[in-house]
């Protein structure tokens, strides 16, 4: 019986398309690089040495978490990696290695495993870190405070922070093409605009990510501060600005983009899409916090279910009357 | 095996192989083995009273009746002895009997409906072909009183890879042409409308036929789909394109009913579309009831351990366990994987990336479906999530960016729904008897 020849048997189809999880994972990682770089570029050793640990510390949260629940080794999905990647380049480069193990822990456990792992995340876990921490150690975030020891040779205000307090009048210190090329302060990877929407197109063309919710992210946060602007020129700064400061685009690219959190239908996606966007511009605009993109984005993880609902009508399914 | 392009806005695109590679009139045949075994639907092995015996002595051709009162029957394709007859459990649990022969002698053919004399009328349609050649269900079809709005012939193959119609339809247009008019004449059904593959170009010259070019992209041919694209309409969720008044058959089997009545025989032989494992594919004919081992025999295939057999295409086949197992009325294709060549399947959670509902040509929302069909909740999956509504094309798991095997969910759940609902109906029906 031993030398018996078994075939294999399993339910059709016998062809897949050889997409895989740790594919998408390490695409993801490719096109937050040029971005990445450009940070490290600027601030030298203290960034890497935030992405490097916050990646590292991601993994191992984990592992242990996995190994400590028993489930299988899930890390080689790299999922672990790209929710410490992205949230690295959320942070200043100077932030202090407990905050980095801390907003990791959060993100993973917190975030992601306590749900059941990849999938059954309801919220995005690099933001829920990012929240948590910013609400606890509402000083690592000050930006201006942080890169205080830094002088890049532009204008070292947060620009977003520079808007909230300043009004208008302090947007003279910006060109619109400089903050599209990184010279502004913020998060160590997310300053380099040219950078995050090559890497977003990127993904968008290899299908990784969905067009749908970054264009409408993009388009509800132009629009909306267009009104803004438009009512009151002084106060509320001109849309493409909002466009290349403080999160924008690396959330409606990274983030917002996140499978687990974010819908699968067309609508639902463009409404979505939309929602994140013009919350961003309302918080920023008149809510109490210098950039909103974070608790946008987490709102619409919140309604995400309750969107996906909007669906086309199955191929023969009877229309129900209340 | 078609990978996922480099750039992957949208759909996946699947073609059906292109007509240039069919070449007419290369059938290669299989001679006849030494063991035939057929597979007869119900569970007739352990009732006691069979009329068939181990021993009998059988001709091709010839008529078998199985039990006194159901008055079921199989058609013998092998001059023998019966040697042996057993119960099988096939896909979602279809009972079947199995009827071995053993070959022996010089082949003689059964007289029964040479003598029954020139005549086509339905009667003698149901007593002769229950099962034709790429229809095993062919009784069902013209036995409908009144008739069917339409008969759809499918020139077209429903898995890719699969050429075994659109060769028939090359090989035998004349034949085909004449069992449309037989199947007009015993099912009553007026309008017929021939799918052929775009570009083949085909024409036939009768009142009422239809022909009408498919696209070649997969599931297009596939029956609901056609009912969709073809006519406009829809069939209901959890019903048959009859519900709508559209019979489908394959052009395999109008031809079979066509050299049946022109040659006095019952057709005993089935095309096969043989996929090796380089991809590569050729056309067969076969006795109905050969094992696939002597199929793979016959074309100096090997089966190593670890690799896989499949009654079918790609997409939509069944794998097989065992090299014994025989081909039957419906099997279009064997098709054999290199144990290098097979993606297992994973038991990961949906990452909800949403590749299946852009990729499901029914619109179903896979990503939600499978969350409840994980969990066992197959009502409410078939009740709010459109369980129903699945055409198993298939295309759901090949998208599947976390391999999980979402078809196999898919039809797991179908098949626990309609267990749920028929132990329902029972329980409504002793207490009206109560």
């Amino acid at each position: 019986m031993l030398n018996q020849k078994l075939l294999t048997s399993s339910h059709a189809p016998y062809w897949h398309n050889g997409s895989s999880i740790s594919a998408k994972s390490y695409h993801i990682m490719l096109a937050a690089l040029p971005a990445l770089i450009m940070g490290i570029y600027q601030y030298g050793v203290p960034a890497l040495r935030v992405v490097a640990l916050s990646v590292s510390c991601a993994m191992i949260w984990e592992f242990l978490m996995d190994y400590v629940t028993k489930r299988p080794i899930s890390i080689g999905d790299g999922n672990a990696a790209v929710i410490g990647l992205l949230f690295s380049m959320l942070l200043p480069a100077t932030t202090p290695w407990w905050a980095v193990a801390v907003g990791t822990f959060v993100a993973i456990i917190v975030g992601k495993q306590i749900y059941g792992g990849l999938g059954c995340n309801p919220l995005n876990p690099t933001l829920v870190a990012l929240a948590i921490l910013m609400l606890s150690w509402k000083s690592l975030f000050n930006f201006d405070g942080a890169l205080a020891n830094y002088d890049l040779g532009f204008y070292m205000v947060y620009p977003l922070g520079a808007v909230k307090h300043f009004g208008t009048d302090s947007l003279m210190n910006y060109t619109l093409s400089g903050l599209f090329m990184g010279r502004q302060s913020g998060g160590l990877g997310a300053t380099f605009g040219l950078g995050l929407v090559v890497g977003g197109i990127y993904l968008i063309l290899r299908g990784y990510i969905r067009w749908e919710i970054s264009a409408s992210f993009l388009a509800g946060v132009f629009l909306t501060a267009l009104f803004f602007n438009l009512a009151d020129p002084a106060r509320y700064a001109n849309p493409v600005f909002h466009l290349l400061t403080g999160y924008t685009l690396i959330g409606a690219f990274f983030l917002a983009t996140e499978d687990s959190s974010s819908p699968v239908n067309f609508v639902p996606m463009l409404v979505y899409g939309a929602g994140g966007g013009i919350l961003t511009v309302l918080i920023r605009n008149i809510g109490a916090f210098a950039d909103g993109s974070v608790f946008a984005i987490l709102m619409m993880n919140i309604a995400n279910p309750l969107i996906d609902k909007i669906r086309p009508r199955a191929l023969g399914r009877r229309v129900e009357h209340a | 095996m078609i990978t996922r392009p480099f750039w992957g806005l949208g759909k996946p695109r699947l073609n059906y192989p292109p007509i240039e590679m069919l070449k007419a009139g290369s059938l290669a045949e299989v001679a006849l083995p030494s063991r035939i075994v057929l597979l007869v639907r119900g569970a007739y092995a352990e009732n006691g009273n069979l009329l068939v015996k181990v021993g009998d002595r059988v001709k091709t051709g010839e008529r078998l009746i199985l039990t006194e009162d159901k008055q079921d029957y199989f058609i013998s394709t092998a001059t023998g002895l019966i040697s042996n007859i057993s119960s099988y459990t096939g896909y979602l649990e279809e009972p079947y009997t199995s009827i071995s022969i053993d070959a022996e002698g010089e082949e003689q053919w059964d007289g029964e409906f040479e003598r029954s004399g020139p005549s086509m009328s339905r009667r003698e349609a149901l007593r002769f072909f229950k099962s034709l050649p790429g229809e095993p269900v062919f009784a069902s079809l013209i036995n409908k009183e009144p008739p069917l709005e339409a008969l759809v012939v499918n020139c077209t193959d429903k898995d890719l890879l699969v050429t075994t119609n659109q060769s028939i339809l090359k090989s035998e247009f004349e034949s085909l042409k004449q069992g449309v008019e037989i199947l007009r004449a015993i099912s009553g059904i007026k309008r017929v409308v021939v799918l052929v593959p775009e570009g083949m170009d085909v024409q036939i010259e009768a009142e009422d036929v239809y022909v009408i070019e498919i696209k070649p992209v997969y599931p297009a041919t596939l029956p609901k789909m056609v009912v969709k694209n073809v006519f406009g309409r829809e069939v209901p969720a959890g019903e048959t394109c009859e519900a709508v008044g559209l019979g489908f058959i394959n052009a395999e089997a109008v031809v079979a009913l066509a050299l049946a009545y022109k040659s006095r025989r019952l057709p005993v032989d089935k095309v096969i579309t043989l996929i090796k494992k380089d991809g590569s594919c050729l056309n067969l004919k076969a006795r109905i009831g050969t094992p696939a081992k002597d199929i793979l025999n016959a074309f100096g295939i090997e089966l190593a351990h670890g690799d896989r057999l499949i009654f079918g295409g790609p997409m939509t086949g069944e794998a097989i366990y065992s090299e014994d197992t025989p081909i039957s009325y419906g099997t279009d294709a064997i098709m054999v994987q290199d144990r290098e060549h097979i993606v297992r399947s994973s038991d990961l959670q949906c990452v909800n990336c949403g590749e299946c509902v852009r990729a499901c040509p029914a619109k179903v929302p896979v990503n939600m479906l499978v969350r409840l069909l994980q969990n066992g909740f197959y009502e409410e999956a078939a009740n709010r999530y459109d369980l129903l509504s699945c055409i198993e094309c298939g295309l759901c798991s090949y998208v599947c960016i976390a391999r999980i095997p979402l078809f196999h969910y898919i039809m797991l759940g179908k098949y626990e729904f309609a267990k749920i609902k028929s132990a329902e109906e029972v329980n409504v029906e002793s207490e009206a008897t109560d």
